[in-house]
C-alpha cells in the first residue's frame, strides 16, 4: 500500500478505507442491501470496493439495473459481462414495463427523456424485493442537491429524500435504523471527486465500458452538446447528422447524455483531459438543465 | 502491490487527504471565502461560474458572488442562507481537500458539531472591522469540543480597514486572550481578504508587514501525520468475513477498520469482551497480506486460535486495554427538537456496538458563550451542550474522546422516531 512519510495514507487510499467501511456498515446494518448497478464508472468503482470490503467472501448482494429501454448496447453488454465475471445476481426493473402497464406516462416533445421516469421502476424493485438498502455512485461533487447528502440517507415509506430534515451524520457512526416499510440509500463514494474516480480506475486497472473512450459516432448538436443519432431520440429538421470522434464523460440514457468531442484513448489520456476541462461532468446532460433544482426535485421523489 | 508502487503518471499518488470545516457569523465571508478558494484553485467550473454569474447579474451585485457557488438547496438559494452542512472538494496537486461547509447562526451548532466531527481543521471566521465577537468564542468552543487539531483564525475583510498591521494584531490579541481558558493544541492567525483574494491562495502584495503563510499554502503542507493516534492499538470488529467457498474452507476474518494504534502481524492481541488472548494469523486486503495496519486503514484481520468473536467486539493489544464500563460521563451536543428526558432510555451507537443507555443524571448545562456552568437550568434541547451521566446496558470499551475520536465518541438514537438525537464525547 503506498503510504506518504510514516503513517499516512495517501488521499485514494484514505478514500477507499472509508468507503469500504460505509459498504461493510451496510452489509452489517441491514438484511436485505441491493447495489444500483448502471454500468457507469461511478457504479463501477463502488462494485470494484465491493469485491475489496468482503474479500475472500463474494460481493453479499445482487446488483439492480433500471433499463431505460433506451441504453447504450455497449453499456448492456458490459453490465453483462461484469455479472458473469463475478458471478453475483442482476435484477432489472424496466422503464418500458411501467410505461406499458400505465405506472408512468412517456414525456412526449423533442427533448422527451426517460431518465425521470427511472424513479417509478426504481422504487418499485426495492419495494417488491423488500430491499432496506441500496447503494448507489452518486458522489457529492456531481451537483448541488447532491452537495447536501447523507452517506446513510434515509428514505420514506414511500422513497422520498427529505434534505430539510437529514439526521445528522457524525464521526463514523452510521444511523441506519428505520421503521418498516422505509429504506435508505447509501453512498459509498460521496466523498470522490470524478478526479479521484478517474485515478483511482487508473491505479487499480479496473475495466471499463468503451463508450468512456474515443470513437466515432454519429451524432448532432443540441444546446450545445452532442447527443448520439439513435432511433429513441427524434431529431429536428434543421439538426444534422455528422460523424466525429467522440467519448461520453458519464453515462445515462441516450436521450439526456451528451458526448464531448475528444482523442482520448486511455485512462491516461481521460486524467489529462478531466484536469484541463472547464465545465463540470454533468455539463453534458440534459436532465439537470431542466431547472436549477432539477436534481433537488428528482432526488425528493426517490431518484438515485 | 509492488507494480503499483512503481506506477506512475503525475503526483497524485502522493497526494494527502485534509479535511477542514469553516465556521464565521452570518456576515464574516465564509461562503466568499470557500468560493476564493476553489476559483483560485481552479476547482470551478465555467458552467458553474457562469451560472453564478448569471445570477449574480439578475440580482444587481456588483461583483460576481462566490458564495453563491455553495447554496445546496432551493430554501437556501431563496433565503441566502446555508441550512445544512454542505461538503465541498478541491485539491492541489498537493493535497485533496474536503470542506465541511457549515452555517454559523447559532441556531446550527448542531451543523457545526456534525462538520467538525472528521475534521483536522477548523477555520474560524473574524471580520476585521468588528475584531473578536461571541460567535467567534462559540465557534472556537466548539472547534476544541470536538478537538480537531488545527485551528486557523483568519481575519478577514483586510481591505475594510486599509489592510493596517494593528487591526490583525488587535485580533490576535484579543482572541489569545480568551483561547488560553480553551485546549487548542496548533494555533495559526492569517489577516486575509476573501473577497479581493489577499493572502488566500497568493501572497498579498499590500500587506507587506506580514511575513506569514497564505491561506492554501498552510492548508497543503500543516502535518496531518500526527493527527491519528497510532499508539493505542484498536480494531472494532464490524464485520466477519466467512467465505462459501471450498479453498477458504475454514477462513474466518474480522473486517473492520484500525481505530487506534498499529496492528502487526503476531502481535499478542485480547478479544473483547471475551478476554480471550491469541496472536495475529495475517492481516488481509484484496491486494494482499500487509505487514502491519494502522488508522485510518480498513481491513480483515485473521487469529490463530479459534474464538468466538462478533460485531461490536475489540480487538486491542495485551498490553493497552481500553477503559471498561457501563457508567459514563459525556459531552453531549442535543441536536434534536425533542428534548432530552432526564432517566429516559435510548439506543447507543459507539464504533461498531449497538446498545441502549439511561441518562442518569445531568451535571450542568454548559453556556457556550462564557463556559458558564448552569446547574440550575438542567432542561436539555435542540443545540444545547451539557455534561451527562449515561449508564449502558451492556459494557462499552472506550478511550477518552481526547484521547481518541473514534472510540471516544457516541451517538444518541430515539428508539421511536429512529432519529439521531445526540453526539457525545467521552470524558
Amino acid at each position: 500500500m503506498e503510504t506518504i512519510k510514516d503513517y499516512n495514507l495517501t488521499h485514494l487510499r484514505e478514500l477507499e478505507a472509508e468507503s469500504i467501511f460505509v459498504l461493510r456498515e451496510v452489509a452489517a446494518q441491514f438484511e436485505n442491501p441491493v447495489l444500483l448497478f448502471s454500468g457507469g464508472k461511478d457504479s463501477i468503482v463502488c462494485l470494484h470496493l465491493a469485491r475489496k470490503a468482503f474479500y475472500p467472501a463474494n460481493v453479499p448482494f445482487p446488483l439492480l439495473m433500471i433499463d431505460t429501454g433506451h441504453n447504450f448496447p455497449e453499456t448492456v453488454d458490459f453490465i453483462h459481462k461484469t455479472v458473469e465475471t463475478l458471478g453475483v445476481r442482476l435484477i432489472v426493473a424496466s422503464v418500458q414495463d411501467a410505461i406499458d402497464r400505465g405506472l408512468v406516462t412517456e414525456e412526449k416533445g423533442i427533448n422527451a427523456s426517460r431518465n425521470a421516469l427511472q424513479t417509478v421502476p426504481l422504487l418499485e424493485a426495492i419495494e417488491k424485493n423488500k430491499f432496506d438498502a441500496a447503494i448507489g455512485g452518486a458522489r457529492r461533487d456531481e451537483e448541488k442537491a447532491r452537495a447536501k447528502e447523507r452517506f446513510f440517507s434515509h428514505r420514506d415509506e414511500f422513497g422520498q429524500w427529505d434534505p430539510k430534515n437529514q439526521r445528522p451524520e457524525l464521526w463514523n457512526l452510521f444511523n441506519g435504523k428505520k421503521s418498516f416499510g422505509e429504506h435508505f440509500r447509501v453512498f459509498p463514494i460521496s466523498n470522490w471527486t470524478e478526479m479521484d474516480v478517474w485515478q483511482y480506475i487508473l491505479l487499480e486497472k479496473i475495466e471499463l465500458p468503451s463508450l468512456y473512450f474515443s470513437h466515432k459516432r454519429n451524432v448532432f448538436e443540441r444546446d450545445g452538446s452532442y447527443l448520439a443519432v439513435s432511433e429513441h431520440i427524434p431529431m429536428k429538421p434543421e439538426e444534422k447528422e455528422e460523424e466525429l470522434i467522440v467519448r461520453f464523460r458519464t453515462i445515462g440514457d441516450m436521450s439526456c447524455t451528451g458526448a464531448v468531442l475528444s482523442e482520448a484513448t486511455s485512462i491516461e489520456d481521460i486524467i489529462q483531459e478531466v484536469a484541463t476541462s472547464r465545465v463540470t461532468e454533468r455539463g453534458t446532460r440534459a436532465d439537470d438543465k431542466r431547472s436549477e433544482a432539477a436534481m433537488e426535485d428528482r432526488k425528493k421523489a426517490g431518484y438515485f | 502491490m509492488e507494480n503499483q508502487e512503481q506506477f506512475d503518471s503525475g503526483g497524485y499518488l502522493n497526494m494527502e487527504l485534509l479535511r477542514f470545516t469553516t465556521a464565521g457569523s452570518v456576515d464574516d465571508g465564509k461562503s466568499t471565502l470557500i468560493g476564493r478558494l476553489l476559483y483560485d484553485s481552479k476547482s470551478i467550473f465555467e458552467d458553474q461560474y457562469e451560472a453564478i454569474k448569471k445570477t449574480s447579474e439578475q440580482k444587481g451585485e456588483e461583483y460576481v458572488n462566490l458564495a453563491l457557488l455553495t447554496d445546496g438547496l432551493r430554501a437556501e438559494r431563496e433565503q441566502g442562507i446555508t441550512i445544512d452542512v454542505a461538503y465541498r472538494y478541491f485539491s492541489t496537486p498537493k493535497r485533496k481537500f474536503i470542506i465541511a461547509d457549515t452555517p454559523g447562526h447559532i441556531q446550527y451548532t448542531r451543523n457545526m458539531v456534525t462538520g467538525a466531527s472528521t475534521a483536522n481543521l477548523a477555520i474560524i471566521l473574524v471580520d476585521a472591522r468588528k475584531g473578536v465577537v461571541e460567535q467567534t468564542f462559540r465557534h472556537t468552543f466548539i472547534a476544541t469540543l470536538l478537538q480537531i487539531p488545527h485551528v486557523c483564525v483568519c481575519i478577514n475583510k483586510m481591505d475594510l480597514v486599509d489592510y493596517k498591521e494593528e487591526v490583525f494584531e488587535k485580533v490576535k490579541h484579543d482572541f489569545k486572550a480568551f483561547a488560553s481558558k480553551l485546549d487548542i493544541k496548533d494555533l495559526h492567525f492569517i489577516p486575509i481578504s476573501a473577497l479581493m483574494g489577499d493572502n488566500v491562495v497568493d501572497r498579498s502584495e499590500r500587506m507587506s508587514w506580514y511575513n506569514g503563510q497564505t491561506l492554501l499554502y498552510l492548508l497543503e503542507t500543516i502535518h496531518i501525520g500526527n493527527d491519528h493516534n497510532h499508539i493505542d492499538c484498536r480494531f472494532p470488529v464490524q464485520y466477519v468475513v466467512r467465505p462459501q467457498k471450498t479453498e477458504f474452507h475454514d477462513y474466518r476474518g474480522f473486517a473492520g477498520r484500525i481505530a487506534g494504534g498499529i496492528f502487526k502481524k503476531g502481535d499478542k492481541v485480547l478479544a473483547l469482551p471475551s478476554g480471550f488472548a491469541t496472536t495475529i494469523k495475517s492481516i488481509n486486503t484484496f491486494d494482499g497480506e500487509v505487514e502491519e495496519a494502522f488508522a485510518p486503514m480498513s481491513v480483515t484481520i485473521t487469529l490463530n486460535d479459534e474464538i468466538d468473536i462478533s460485531r461490536g467486539d475489540m480487538i486491542v493489544r495485551e498490553n493497552n486495554v481500553p477503559h471498561n464500563s457501563q457508567d459514563l460521563d459525556i459531552m453531549v451536543c442535543w441536536m434534536n427538537e425533542k428534548k432530552m428526558v432526564k432517566g429516559g432510555k435510548y439506543a447507543l451507537k459507539h464504533t461498531t456496538k449497538d446498545t441502549r443507555c439511561m441518562i442518569k443524571d445531568v451535571k450542568y448545562k454548559l453556556n457556550i458563550n462564557t463556559l458558564h456552568r448552569n446547574e440550575e437550568d438542567l432542561e436539555i434541547g435542540l443545540n444545547d451542550i451539557a455534561r451527562i451521566s449515561i449508564r449502558t446496558t451492556s459494557p462499552l470499551f472506550f478511550d477518552s474522546y481526547k484521547r481518541n475520536r473514534n472510540t471516544g465518541s457516541v451517538i444518541l438514537i430515539d428508539e421511536g422516531t429512529n432519529e439521531t438525537l445526540a453526539a457525545g464525547m467521552i470524558i
